[in-house]
């Protein structure tokens, strides 16, 4: 009866939706890829060098590492915090895996993990639970994971080398059907990552705190427990990073990862993340990585160009995707 | 069995959600003082009061936000101490609140079923979730795809759609605490319907709404709170609109005001022609066609419940409050529309509800306070003249009677009447022809408010023109030298001469007048 009778409420868009709303919907969450492919086809017809497999091959390997940070920030910001931490982190947890090697594969791979995932607990739970601003609180991060590190390296003039023939070398160097372990890394974390955050309630609950952190509340989400496992997978994968491009180059190079977090952020936001949390795709931040990673390859192609013109241009590409965001969501809402 | 021979007049019910004497303060501000409240299975039952009567805490304390203080609540027969609203929501208690709790970002269906989405192998089975939340929203008679994004959806379908969470979750008691104030008449008969069907199976629903037409519509029983104590209990039908609304005022129809009682002086009309005149302003929501004129030297009171629109028309007056339609003319010059500025520049000033809020700055000194209005006026190529603010904050200081050490003393060491004054002062100083002032009274001590009452007295005398709104109905009945009342963002009566009486007043604040002008019409038909 109710059913019957009941007089119909038409929700403001559904059905009338314009296809002018739904191009500008597609165009705001792919826009990354759309420049992407743009950038890739124009690349591959200026540059002869640019498309072969050797060239290939080395975007994705030197795009790995970013990712796999990413990942990491992509659940932080959805989550609708901030991690600023994770270049010192990374940096870190190279050189702690360049110690460890010396000492085996395992200490390796579980000392690095283990020193970052308790410097995210750390920040987790003081956000969590002390409520305060992300951003303070893994600036404080930043800060200490690069101390630390300047520490244990004599302020940066001890470089530890992963001995010659170690097992730890095999991880970025090593290869599988033709791709660098790392680069599959990336391929299986991703494909988590995706699976985590729209098939589990950890996901949904992270994308609920981002959008709307009282409803979630209210709703009676586990809104802490969220938060703090996505600042410890954030530093854990930070230190994976940083554990890969130690068995890539061999070495813990201490200079690294400065300004990384900026880079690792505006790749996401490339990827159709919205920085004030709630919305987001996993390979939206896949494609931004590799965005970035192009655009610094299509500069090298270039000889004559000074390597700075990469930041240059990738600042300029992030300002015109974002507005073009913000304008294609009010397209989209009309 | 029982004995055939008696007839059971009412079902009998079990109560579901009843409180016992429940009090709850906060920082010496008793917000309820003994509250007895109780909710049958299969009813919707009314929960009414004016502003600070009681009505969010005792929600809050329902739904397990605030802990109360003394007595004791009761679920489905056993005594309750919810820890968080989470707790609560778990017992079966859902709270729908008059903004939309739930995340826009995420789809229908994932809103409806976070937290306890379905599972397959582990993981949230997409699949199933999205059949599970169409049929729940089509038993809703709600038409929508519940893949969307909620955010996209009207304000109506997202209320729908925390209805559906709450049915989803087997809810015993659902409080909906103002949903229909953001709705469209449409949406509106929507939610009821589907509150009804909720309450035929035996679900308990407590429905708090300033629009009193809605509670008639819906409501079963009523509870009315003022100054934190149930004052009535009762059935819905069988209660006249006056009736609930001097239970809410807490004054009988047939009490007149005791003469006197303000520091409200005669009244001082000069001139015929309006200063002030507004017609047809439409706001989303909240406004339908309100009018209203005024002339210089008059103080015209506006009269009204909470949520009839009594602050929302000063603010569209004031060019604060988005309208979509209407015409504000100020000495015969039309006002632009959503401009405060320019409402500004043609001499209209308002003295805002939340003065806290809205208007003192407590850290600033007295003097300081007065001229931030006249900085502008008082610079000459972004100078300041220190001389001229100095002796216009003097003039001001003296004329108000504001009592405060020197210009220098800092507005939060003040009291609340002379940091009252010291907003008018900053108002008086922008030299306006209009005033209006949103319950000026409200919050500050006996005293200060005579003095204040008698400064509007004087304000007017002066050839301003006065729009004063007040909750209390003595301070309107005798301050005003017409009212204009409002029901439900319209125009609903306006008393002059012999009709400005405090049952007058009430009449029209319950809206008997136009129900009896309805009822007339009906029989015409």
């Amino acid at each position: 009866m109710t059913t019957a009778t009941a007089p119909e409420v038409t929700p403001g868009t559904t059905g009338e939706r314009s296809s002018r709303a739904r191009v500008a919907h597609l165009v705001q969450r792919q826009g990354a890829l759309v420049i992407l492919v743009f950038a890739a086809v124009a690349a591959t017809v200026a540059f002869d060098s640019f498309g072969t497999q050797r060239n290939l091959t080395s975007i994705a390997v030197q795009a790995s590492f970013l990712a796999v940070v990413a990942l990491g920030m992509t659940f932080v910001i959805m989550g609708g915090g901030i991690d600023l931490s994770v270049g010192s982190v990374f940096a870190l947890g190279g050189v702690l895996a360049a110690w460890g090697s010396q000492h085996g594969l395992l200490v390796a791979l579980a000392l690095p993990l283990a020193v970052c995932g308790a410097i995210g607990l750390v920040q987790g739970l003081v956000i969590a639970r002390g409520g305060l601003p992300p951003f303070i609180v893994t600036l404080a991060g930043l800060l200490f994971a690069r101390g630390l590190l300047l520490l244990i390296t004599d302020e940066g003039s001890t470089t530890y080398k992963v001995p010659p023939g170690a097992a730890f070398r095999e991880i970025a160097q090593g290869k599988l059907l033709g791709l660098n372990y790392t680069v599959w890394v990336v391929i299986v974390l991703f494909l988590l990552g995706g699976l985590v955050l729209h098939r589990t309630s950890y996901g949904s609950t992270t994308l609920a705190v981002g959008g709307q952190e009282d409803a979630a509340q209210l709703m009676g989400l586990p809104v802490m427990r969220s938060k703090v496992i996505a600042y410890v997978t954030s530093s854990l994968l930070a230190a994976l990073g940083g554990i890969m491009i130690a068995s890539y180059t061999s070495s813990g190079v201490t200079i690294l990862g400065v300004g990384m977090e900026l880079e690792v952020i505006s790749a996401v936001v490339l990827g159709g993340t919205l920085l004030t949390g709630g919305a987001g795709t996993v390979l939206g931040t896949l494609v931004g990585v590799l965005l970035l990673q192009v655009i610094k390859n299509i500069i090298n192609q270039v000889g004559s160009l000074n390597s700075n013109w990469q930041a240059v241009v990738s600042g300029v590409i992030l300002l015109v995707v974002v507005t073009a965001q913000q304008w294609l969501a009010r397209v989209e809402r009309r | 069995m029982t004995d055939p021979t008696i007839t059971v007049t009412e079902p009998r019910t079990a109560t579901v959600l009843e409180t016992a004497g429940v009090t709850k303060s906060f920082g010496g501000v008793h917000a309820l003082r003994g509250v007895d409240f109780s909710l049958a299975e299969g009813e919707v039952h009314a929960l009414v009061g004016e502003n600070g009567a009681g009505k969010s805490t005792l929600i809050k304390v329902l739904t397990g936000v605030h802990r109360p203080d003394g007595g004791e609540v009761r679920y489905r027969g056993g005594r309750v101490d919810f820890a968080q609203p989470a707790a609560a929501q778990r017992a079966g208690i859902s709270t729908i609140y008059q903004e939309v709790n739930l995340v826009p970002l995420l789809s229908v269906a994932r809103n409806i079923y976070l937290g306890r989405e379905p599972r397959r192998y582990g993981l949230i089975d997409v699949p199933t979730m999205e059949r599970d939340a169409r049929e729940l929203v089509e038993r809703l008679g709600v038409h929508i795809d519940v893949r969307e994004d909620l955010g996209r959806l009207g304000l109506g379908a997202q209320q729908m759609v925390a209805l559906a969470r709450a049915m989803s979750v087997d809810s015993r008691v659902v409080i909906m605490d103002e949903p229909t104030s953001s709705l469209e008449a449409r949406e509106v008969a929507t939610l009821f319907d589907v509150s009804r069907s909720l309450r035929d199976q035996g679900v308990g629903l407590v429905f708090v709404s300033h629009r009193l037409d809605e509670l008639w519509q819906l409501c079963d029983r009523v509870t009315v709170l003022r100054d934190g104590r149930d004052v009535h209990t009762g059935r819905m039908d069988g209660l006249t609109r006056t009736g609930l609304v001097s239970h809410m005022l807490g004054r009988d129809a047939g009490e007149l005001a005791r003469d006197g009682a303000t520091e409200f002086g005669e009244s001082h009309l000069q001139g015929r022609e309006p200063v002030l005149s507004v017609a047809g302003i439409d706001a989303r929501n909240t406004l339908r066609g309100v009018g209203l004129t005024v002339r210089p030297g008059e103080v015209l009171g506006l009269g009204g419940l909470l949520g009839s629109g009594r602050s929302e028309t000063v603010k569209a007056i004031y060019g604060a409050l988005p309208t979509q339609a209407g015409e504000v003319i100020v000495d015969g010059r039309p006002v632009h529309r959503n401009s405060v500025r320019h409402a500004l520049r043609s001499g209209v000033a308002l003295l805002s509800e939340d003065r806290k809020a809205e208007g003192i700055i407590p850290d600033l000194s007295v003097r300081d306070n007065i001229a931030l209005a006249v900085l502008p006026r008082m610079s000459r190529m972004g100078i300041v003249s220190e001389s001229r603010i100095d002796k216009l904050v003097e003039t001001f200081m003296g004329k108000l009677r504001i009592k405060a050490s020197s210009p220098r003393q800092l507005v939060r060491e003040l009291s609340g009447g002379n940091q009252q004054k010291v907003l008018i002062a900053r108002w008086l100083c922008t030299e306006p022809r209009v005033f209006l002032l949103d319950e000026p009274t409200r919050g500050i001590d006996v005293g200060a408010k005579a003095e204040v009452q008698s400064l509007i007295d004087e304000l007017a005398e002066q050839g301003l023109a006065v729009v004063l709104i007040s909750s209390e109905m003595d301070e309107l009945v005798e301050g005003a030298d017409r009212i204009v009342v409002l029901r439900d963002g319209a125009v609903e009566a306006e008393l002059d001469g012999a009709d400005l009486t405090s049952s007058a007043l009430l009449a029209a604040l319950a809206g008997d007048i136009a129900q009896a002008d309805a009822a007339a019409q009906e029989e015409d038909r």
